[in-house]
């Protein structure tokens, strides 16, 4: 296995965007990272794309040969595939490309993720996101997506003493970096009030708790580590890729109050990259509700089991604390174009390992996080990225 | 020759509903819907009333007003999506109800929310041209909201009527224009009972982006400034999006005020510019200015630049009821008696 960088990156803006559709969103994302990577359409080895729903929310299936051809690529042969992982497909598709890559098969890979969720009536949507959870024994009773998070929620609240309050700053924290995010859903600072007093989703968890319906795309290009450096002799390295999954639905797993999924693959990752968490400056983690980024950073194993709340609470995972956590506004504020998700995630950390982040600059940051979820926990993916 | 409004009429059936009453029924937050929708009730007809009695009631009051033979009218025009018959117009009810038939055109119009305005801009024609002295145009609704859907809290029933000719005007319509795109944001098919909308697709690219084009389109044509205006009427299919679209313009919520009536009545669809108009002229002096901006899902925006006259003083204002006393004059009900009167409920084989 050969070492594999970041070579370039693009996004589109995330949120309500009438006027575009998916192939849009996909080529401008896919386009901006070509150019980014000063590369040409020719010297590309394979396109691969994290998606989870267009089949049902724009009736297109085969999204790797769509974007493919309107890129320009179709004629050139360029083998194209969509990948699904649920709402974790965007990170899906970065580990494969990374392995294609890493193996040596392929030099150059486009990898994006992109998802057109407005097209759809929100009710339609609902039931769409909770194809990611057991049809069969959870989501055919009528458990959404929320539904499932909320029954997590009231357990952590109950075993942990978790608070409504811890819950709800962590919303705060993530729409005040969302506000420095020009690409974000949303850009303006909320109060802890608002997500209190917002109408509920499934209790606990209210419209503030919850990641918004967003179209939005994102790609990077990957490359060998070997190539970046003739290029620069400074680039952004994939220290690591790792992957865990669980039972898929939620009654199968012995308990409630963490993601098995993620702290494996956490462990794999580290282990990979061969670095201890204390080394990590700042982390994008999947806060598709506001109780999952407190169970992310305790099963990530930032602060310990119980303490997730307190870490929102404190300050301590918002811009300037020890571990800043969703910089770029995180699912919650910068919005879940779900296939989009997980590469958006790695460009966040491409821009603050670059130093590019602007007014959310984490200090000094040198090795970065994403964590992408699918659906309730059955699929965690993380990524530790290095700037060299 | 200009145009102008002659005479004008309203109607608003007494009942009314809560938002409270319909979120109870439904788990929502009574407090929040209200807050976050702007609407505090909603009027709705009664078991025999429906766009005919509505329309009729407002024309006969715009008659009455403007002291004229039915023969007089040379057109009217109806706007509504809840017109009783699919096929028979409403407008041969109301022009034979106000003594107007035989020797006029009729016809009624939909546009969902603008049908109203869109009546008033052909009666313009009508009137300019010389075809016909007067052309009557009203917008009247008893507007459909599926049990639990977010447009139940809103959907409700008015009419306005608008005696539109070329001489003793009460205002001059001094310029129109429109902004008409196939933008679908809300629709009902034949034989179904209750529309169907695109959720939140119904606000930017639909609602805001046509009443902001049309309504720029008007100041600059006019050569005028929000400024200029005493008062603002734009659609309401709430109480929000009439003060962000006005707020995007360059008005102020105070020129808004006599005509944003969906907070109280809820949203009248065909006759919600139009009952918003009629409720401004009520409390208008001469030389005041009015802006007037309606919208329809589909989806299209009439903008109106209208100046009122000395005659607005001589009209008779006390013979025929205000829009605000018709809005004051109800009778709560609560979610039962309103599912009886809107004919939601089943009743034995499942007649209405």
């Amino acid at each position: 296995m050969r070492d594999v960088a970041i070579l370039g990156a693009g996004i589109t803006q995330f949120g309500e965007l009438w006027e575009s559709s998916l192939r849009d969103l996909g080529i401008q994302a896919g386009f901006e990272a070509m150019r980014d990577a000063r590369i040409r359409s020719d010297e590309i080895d394979a396109l691969l794309v994290g998606n989870m729903a267009a089949g049902r929310l724009i009736d297109q299936t085969h999204i790797g040969a769509l974007i493919a051809d309107h890129a320009g690529l179709a004629g050139k042969g360029v083998p194209a595939v969509t990948i699904e992982c649920a709402d974790a497909s965007g990170a899906a598709a970065f580990h494969h490309a990374y392995l294609s890559v890493a193996s040596g098969l392929h030099d150059i890979v486009v990898v994006g993720g992109a998802e057109k969720m407005t097209d759809l009536p929100d009710e339609d949507v609902t039931d769409i996101m909770a194809t990611s959870l057991d049809q069969q024994w959870e989501a055919f009773f009528g458990a959404t997506l929320f539904a499932d998070y909320a029954m997590v929620a009231r357990r952590h609240m109950h075993e942990h003493g978790t608070t409504r309050e811890q819950m709800a700053a962590v919303a705060v924290k993530n729409h005040a970096h969302g506000a420095l995010n020009p690409k974000a859903q949303f850009q303006r600072p909320i109060k802890l009030e608002s997500v209190l007093g917002a109408p509920a989703v499934a209790q606990p968890l209210g419209v503030l708790d919850c990641a918004p319906i967003s179209d939005g795309a994102a790609a990077v290009v990957l490359c060998s580590a070997d190539r970046a450096r003739k290029i620069s002799d400074s680039y952004i390295k994939v220290a690591a890729s790792a992957q865990a999954g669980d039972s898929l639905a939620l009654h199968s797993r012995g308990s409630l109050c963490g993601f098995e999924a993620s702290r494996v693959a956490m462990e794999k990752a580290l282990k990979l990259a061969g670095r201890s968490r204390k080394e990590i400056d700042l982390a994008e983690v999947h806060d598709v509700t506001t109780i999952s980024e407190i169970l992310a950073v305790e099963d990530l194993g930032f602060v310990k089991k119980g303490e997730g709340g307190r870490a929102a609470e404190s300050g301590m995972t918002a811009l300037g604390g020890e571990l800043p956590v969703n910089t770029s506004g995180g699912l919650k504020a910068r919005g879940h174009p779900l296939g989009a998700t997980g590469i958006a995630q790695v460009i966040e950390l491409v821009e603050q390992l670059k130093g590019n982040a602007g007014r959310r600059q984490v200090k000094d940051a040198r090795l970065g996080l994403a964590h992408n979820v699918g659906g309730c926990g059955a699929t965690a993916f993380v990524h530790i990225l290095e700037a060299v | 020759m200009a145009a102008g409004i002659v005479s004008y009429g309203a109607y608003v059936p007494r009942f009314r509903i809560a938002t409270e009453s319909i979120a109870n029924v439904w788990g929502q937050d009574p407090v929040a819907m209200a807050r976050g929708l702007g609407v505090q009730s909603k009027s709705v007809p009664g078991a025999d009333e429906d766009v005919v009695t509505l329309a009729v009631a407002a024309a006969r009051m715009a008659m009455r007003r403007a002291g004229l033979p039915g023969n007089a009218v040379g057109a009217v025009y109806v706007g509504s999506e809840s017109h009783p018959y699919a096929v028979k117009p409403t407008a041969t009810i109301v022009a034979e109800a106000i003594e107007a038939t035989p020797l006029l055109t009729a016809a009624d119009f939909e546009f969902a929310c603008k049908a109203g305005t869109a009546a008033i801009q052909a009666c313009m024609g009508l009137v300019s041209s010389g075809m016909i002295g007067h052309g009557l145009a009203v917008g009247a609704d008893t507007s459909q909201g599926a049990p639990g859907d977010p447009l139940e809290y809103s959907a409700s029933a008015g009419a306005a009527a608008f005696l539109i000719g070329t001489r003793d005007l009460v205002a001059l319509i001094d310029r129109t224009c429109s902004f008409t795109t196939d933008t679908p944001d809300f629709w009902r098919r034949e034989g179904q009972r209750y529309p169907r909308h695109g959720g939140r697709f119904t606000g930017a690219p639909a609602y805001f982006r046509h009443i902001a084009s049309c309504g720029r389109e008007l100041l600059e044509r006019s050569g005028s400034k929000p400024s200029d205006y005493t008062y603002a009427v734009f659609h309401q299919p709430n109480g929000k999006f009439p003060l962000r679209a006005a707020e995007e313009l360059g008005f102020k919520p105070e020129q808004l005020k006599p005509g944003l009536l969906t907070p109280v009545i809820g949203n009248t669809y065909s006759a919600a510019v139009p009952l918003g108009l009629a409720a401004t002229l009520d409390v208008a002096k001469p030389g005041d200015r009015i802006f007037v901006t309606a919208y329809g899902s589909g989806a299209g925006a009439d903008s109106f630049d209208i100046t009122v006259t000395d005659r607005i003083l001589s009209q008779d204002r006390t013979g025929t009821p205000t829009v605000q006393s018709l809005i004051d004059r109800k009778v709560m009900i609560d979610y039962a008696i309103y599912a009886k009167l809107r004919g939601k409920l089943l009743l034995g084989g499942g007649a209405e």
